[in-house]
């Protein structure tokens, strides 16, 4: 129920939004080395100005850090990650974001009568994958389970999911925490991951007519197929004999598949929260079951928060988080309802910690209550019968096993063992996208350092820039292997390999070509010519030199790049300029 | 001849006066395709005069074939009656105005020698919970009144694709909750033997159409026994196949783990072709059985080929829990006497006993109610259906279903809600799960020792409307015989096999005959060779036997 509100206001804010890319650009600045990733890349710069992304969490955390260190916060997460799947969990509807309302739906997703569901096998596979790669344990056997509540945007009147058997369980998932926070390697773990089927949203109509009272229904698009024509009459006859109303129910999103990841409480700050839900959405990234992304709406999550004085073994009242849009919204987010329960506790005012749903405002940066709960919500699950159980065979789990991807937690290890810093590892690490582009310029032999070097800093940039991702750019892997060689080779230098990059990047092409077409000096006896004319151009440096002042061959090796116009060879220019320094002496 | 110059219903089975017309004729695997096939089958059938259990879709596809009659002439035929008699039945909610272009077409197709469907210029109803494109599908509940679906029940579809004619939708107890048919949203049916009495149900209204002859066959969905206690009823046959058998992709959910779509016909045969057209895997359906599906009807064998002893050697179980304290005493003796007809046709008949037979109306009960309240939550007025204005999303839904569900519906729903409500469901729903999978391995244990299982269709004759309308735990107790089966997911077929007693006022009397999983061929062959050679009854009420 909460989520459909919450919903309707993503879609006001972000409607308007492209989301281009799945990679951004390098740290901005200090913070949230991961949440770029999702956090600020369809966001875009007027809009990033108004969102302040830092600041503030270290603020506050400052504000309270004395009287935080007596307590200490439980926190666990729901994660609900849409599946891409090409159709929907029950139904041969397509699902793509941002398509007109209603425009993606047939009598199942739309509960007629009669309807049943049909799973989609697909929907099973990315379960499995996904339960697989965070070291669940699977269950063979596993069902389907009606939860029952009201809503307009559930059509059936209950949701298809799974209850006291779901696909994956006891598992768990291994992170680095950012080294501008301190870093460190951190497991949580993973209580179940089950699957199940998505609402519609809520529209809320701009137009209404501000009225308390409201009626729901469901507008249909004009490109409707034929079967849906006769379902358009009934209920455009509907649509004209309401007076009030200000809410349409778009249903394209009913039934797309989701998966559910319930963390166990072994989170303990906003920071370790908006990393594990940053190492989820890698995670289904590289698995390549989902977008992952959040403004979307393909990754959300609900956290529940608890704190606690340390020492104290149960656990504090719990109070759940919703409507955080970015990794970075959820450090806030946490830290800062931790610090207001903490208060709480502080001030002895425990009694004020009621278990709610509380939102967070990001005008305000601070967490407010949604609704309190009057009890437990009872949702009679019961096993779908329309559905028969999901049985997996040994085979079927171990050939998708065989075929997972290498993993995050994987790369990062691999990475680390190569050689890089923990920094440039996480760097590349977050995005599967960088990670094989990066594998691809090392296994065409280029050196591991330069190439991360190269990708973290000028490519980066560009995307950064461009807003591009990094299979968007013409640069190819083997170009940048070649460019590194190049450079190390002295066959350039690095200020005209930066040159030829950026060309590579945004033309494409070939090193050996641009070199060509720019024309560079790498005859030997080309340079030698002008090495001497500035020598004798330069008799009282030469004698300085000559006297002992050595450090002189700088300021002729940039005198003989300055005649040639920086084409010369930088390699054969040292050399030939030092033969020819050292040559009387 | 059989039984065609009995004119009265007459009480009891005559034995041993059998006759066989030994006359050969052709079998052919396809019998019902060839004309020849067909009039070697009966050579005795004259239209419409022929003894109620002929195959009236053979009568007309022989007559269509061999150009005797139009199909129009035969919807004509058909429509007349159902406009003269549906004022006293009333078991339509809706006609279709189709009728007789599409029997124009089918003309059009024998004038130019095209390829005929089996069921060609057959009209069929469809009970108003099956889905139909073309015409209002209420489920017999006024929350859906005027609902207009957007496609065609799987059934459906393969009945037009065999040429039939769908006349129309059949009345019944809301979404199937009721074995009178008096919970309907929206008219009562009459009984065709008795106005005073019910058609039973769900099923009522597609039973009754049958009955009164107001269309050839008719499609009915049985939970706990709606084709067949309805079928007893009104004195035709009745099958409710395997669950899975046929598609419930486009049946209005009731109890979707009991749900199955079932024929009614005047014969065996009827029923027979109807299941073959309408079963098989359906993709939209992930519960509907990959098996293959026989041909049933070619397995029937023509009466005059039978010998003496038809049935010989095949193992009939008697449920003697079916006869005991609480069943009229008409019945026992009518099934009493089946069994010795039974035997007389060769079988081995025995009483057997089923312990968890009591167990099984309670179980079936919680859980028929529990998915009901479940797969009724749809209908809340957002998406289809009359919409109630109101102030605030609760009294939305508030007052669209207490407008829209009659009194049986939300009494079912509430007791499904509690049932299934936190701390119950261990009691409850959990409870007669394992009930079912105790009547599960009983009937299945039973049915590996015995080929078919015997009982009445229902512990009395058509109760009288109004009778059990404020006792709804003897309305309940009326579907002892039948809701097992529907537990275990197992066939079983209907036959009328005589009647509560001798002169008009006899109300017919249903034989149930129960098979294993997937075996309705056997089910029809022997309900088949039962029907055949049953004597001196014909299962025509007098309303319209003058016309028959
Ligand atoms: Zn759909």
């Amino acid at each position: 129920m909460i989520m459909a509100s919450i919903c309707s206001r993503v879609v006001f804010s972000r409607s308007l939004l492209l989301c281009p890319s799945a990679f951004l650009t390098r740290r901005n600045g200090a913070l949230f080395c991961t949440m770029q990733s999702s956090g600020t890349q369809t966001v875009t710069k007027g809009e990033m100005s108004k969102t302040p992304m830092e600041a503030l969490p270290r603020k506050q955390t400052k504000v309270h850090e004395g009287m935080l260190k007596d307590y200490e916060a439980v926190i666990g997460i729901e994660t609900h990650v849409q599946l891409s799947t090409l159709t929907k969990a029950f139904c041969s509807c397509p699902y793509m974001y941002g398509s007109q309302p209603n425009s993606t739906i047939c009598p199942v997703c739309m509960g007629l009568p009669g309807a049943l569901p049909v799973l989609n096998s697909k929907v099973i596979e990315f379960a499995v994958k996904v339960g697989l790669a965070l070291n669940c344990e699977l269950s063979l056997n596993s069902k389907f389970d009606r939860k029952q509540y009201f809503y307009p945007d559930l059509p059936k009147g209950y949701q298809i999911s799974q209850f006291d058997i779901p696909i994956a369980r006891n598992g768990f998932v291994d992170l680095d925490l950012p080294i501008e926070f301190g870093g460190g390697h951190r497991r949580f773990g993973i209580t179940r991951v089950h699957m199940e089927e998505d609402a519609g949203k809520l529209l809320h109509s701009e137009n209404g007519t501000g009225s308390q009272e409201r009626t729901f229904f469901y507008k249909l698009s004009p490109g409707l197929g034929s079967n849906m024509k006769c379902f358009a009459m009934v209920t455009e006859f509907a649509v004209a004999s309401f007076q009030y109303f200000d809410s349409i129910v778009d249903f394209n999103r009913a039934g797309v598949p989701l998966l559910e990841i319930v963390s166990e409480p072994d989170i303990r700050s906003g920071l370790e929260a908006a990393e594990y839900a940053a190492e989820i959405q890698r995670l289904v990234r590289y698995l390549g079951v989902s977008n992952g992304n959040m403004q979307e709406g393909s990754l959300r999550c609900d956290v529940n928060v608890s704190v606690r004085p340390i020492g104290q073994l149960e656990f504090g009242t719990k109070v759940e988080i919703k409507n955080m849009n970015s990794f970075s919204a959820m450090h806030r987010a946490i830290d800062f309802e931790i610090s207001r329960q903490a208060v709480l506790h502080n001030e002895g005012q425990v009694d004020e910690i009621v278990q709610e749903t509380r939102l967070w405002d990001e005008g305000a940066q601070r967490t407010i209550t949604m609704r309190t709960k009057e009890g437990l919500a009872d949702y009679r699950y019961f096993p779908e019968p329309d559905l028969p159980e999901v049985s997996l065979t040994r085979e079927y789990v171990d050939k998708i096993s065989a075929s997972l991807p290498e993993l995050p937690e994987m790369k990062r290890r691999r990475y680390e063992k190569m050689g890089l810093s923990m920094q440039d590892v996480l760097f590349l690490a977050n995005d599967v996208n960088v990670c094989n582009f990066f594998d691809a310029a090392v296994e065409k032999g280029a050196d591991v350092k330069m190439a991360a070097n190269w990708i973290m800093g000028d490519i980066a940039a560009y995307l950064k820039n461009e807003r591009f991702c990094i299979n968007e750019i013409k640069l190819t892997p083997e170009e940048l292997a070649e460019l590194i060689s190049s450079i190390k080779n002295g066959i350039i230098s690095g200020k005209i390999g930066k040159e030829i990059l950026l060309e590579l990047v945004a033309k494409g092409g070939t090193v050996k070509a641009i070199i060509e077409e720019k024309d560079l000096i790498t005859d030997p006896v080309e340079i030698e010519k002008m090495v001497e004319e500035v020598i004798a151009e330069n008799p009282k440096q030469l004698e300085q030199y000559r006297e002992g002042k050595t450090r002189l061959q700088g300021f002729f090796a940039g005198q003989v790049m300055k005649a040639s116009k920086g084409k010369a060879n930088p390699v054969l220019l040292n050399k030939i300029l030092l033969e020819k320094l050292n040559a009387n002496s | 001849m059989l039984s065609a110059a009995a004119q009265n219903p007459r009480p009891l089975l005559q034995r041993g006066g059998r006759k066989f017309n030994l006359q050969k004729c052709r079998r052919s695997r396809h019998f019902y395709h060839s004309v020849q096939a067909v009039s070697s089958f009966y050579p005795q059938s004259e239209t419409l005069s022929s003894p109620s259990s002929s195959s009236e879709i053979l009568t007309i596809r022989k007559s269509l074939l061999s150009r005797e009659r139009k199909a129009v002439e035969i919807a004509q035929n058909y429509l007349n009656r159902l406009r003269s008699t549906e004022p006293q039945i009333r078991s339509f909610l809706h006609i279709s105005q189709n009728v007789m272009s599409e029997a124009e077409q089918i003309d059009r197709k024998i004038e130019r020698n095209e390829e005929l469907g089996p069921l060609a210029g057959v009209l069929i109803g469809v009970k108003d919970n099956i889905c139909t494109v073309d015409m209002p599908s209420t489920g017999g509940s006024r929350i859906l009144e005027n609902y207009r679906p957007t496609f065609d029940a799987t059934a459906v579809r393969k009945l037009r694709e065999c040429g039939a004619i769908i006349v129309g939708k059949t009345n019944m107890d809301e979404f199937g909750m009721g074995s009178t048919t008096e919970n309907s949203g929206f008219q009562v049916t009459a009984n065709p033997w008795n106005a005073e009495r019910v058609p039973g149900g769900s099923s009522g209204g597609s039973a009754a159409a049958v009955s009164a002859r107001q269309c050839v066959a008719s499609l009915g969905s049985d939970t706990g026994g709606s084709v067949r206690q309805p079928a007893a009823f009104c004195g035709v046959v009745g099958m409710k196949p395997t669950y899975g058998r046929v598609s419930r992709y486009g049946l209005m959910a009731y109890a979707s783990s009991l749900d199955v779509i079932g024929c009614f016909g005047s014969s065996v045969a009827d029923a027979a072709i109807l299941l073959e057209a309408i079963a098989g895997h359906d993709r939209f359906d992930a519960t509907s059985s990959k098996r293959e599906v026989p041909e049933f009807t070619s397995q029937l064998e023509a009466a005059e080929f039978l010998d003496s002893k038809p049935l010989k050697g095949l193992r009939v179980g008697v449920i003697s829990e079916t006869l005991g304290d609480g069943v009229d005493s008409g019945i026992v003796s009518s099934i009493q006497a089946a069994a010795s007809h039974l035997e007389e046709l060769g079988c081995t008949v025995k009483e057997v006993n089923m312990p968890s037979f009591s167990l099984g109306l309670p179980a079936y009960y919680i859980l028929a109610s529990c998915e009901s309240s479940s797969n009724l939550s749809r209908y809340d007025g957002i998406r289809y259906g009359n919409q109630i204005a109101a102030e605030e999303l609760t009294s939305l839904y508030g007052a669209c279903r207490a407008n829209g569900f009659g009194s049986e519906v939300k009494m079912r729903i509430l007791m499904g809600t509690y049932a299934l409500s936190a701390g119950y469901y261990d009691a409850y729903y959990k409870r007669a799960q394992q009930v079912r999978t105790l009547v599960q391995k009983n009937l299945k244990a039973t049915l590996t020792e015995n080929d078919v299982l015997i009982s009445p269709a229902a512990p009395s004759p058509a109760y009288r409307m109004g009778e059990k309308k404020n006792d709804p735990l003897a309305m309940y107790a009326g579907d002892i015989m039948t809701v097992n089966v529907n537990l275990a997911g197992i066939p079983a077929l209907v036959v009328p096999c005589g009647f509560s007693e001798v002169g008009p006022s006899g109300l017919p009397i249903g034989l149930q005959i129960i098979g294993a999983a997937f075996d309705e061929a056997k089910l029809f062959k022997v309900g088949h060779i039962f029907e055949r050679t049953l004597q001196r009854c014909r299962f025509v009420p007098p309303l319209v036997d003058k016309d028959v």
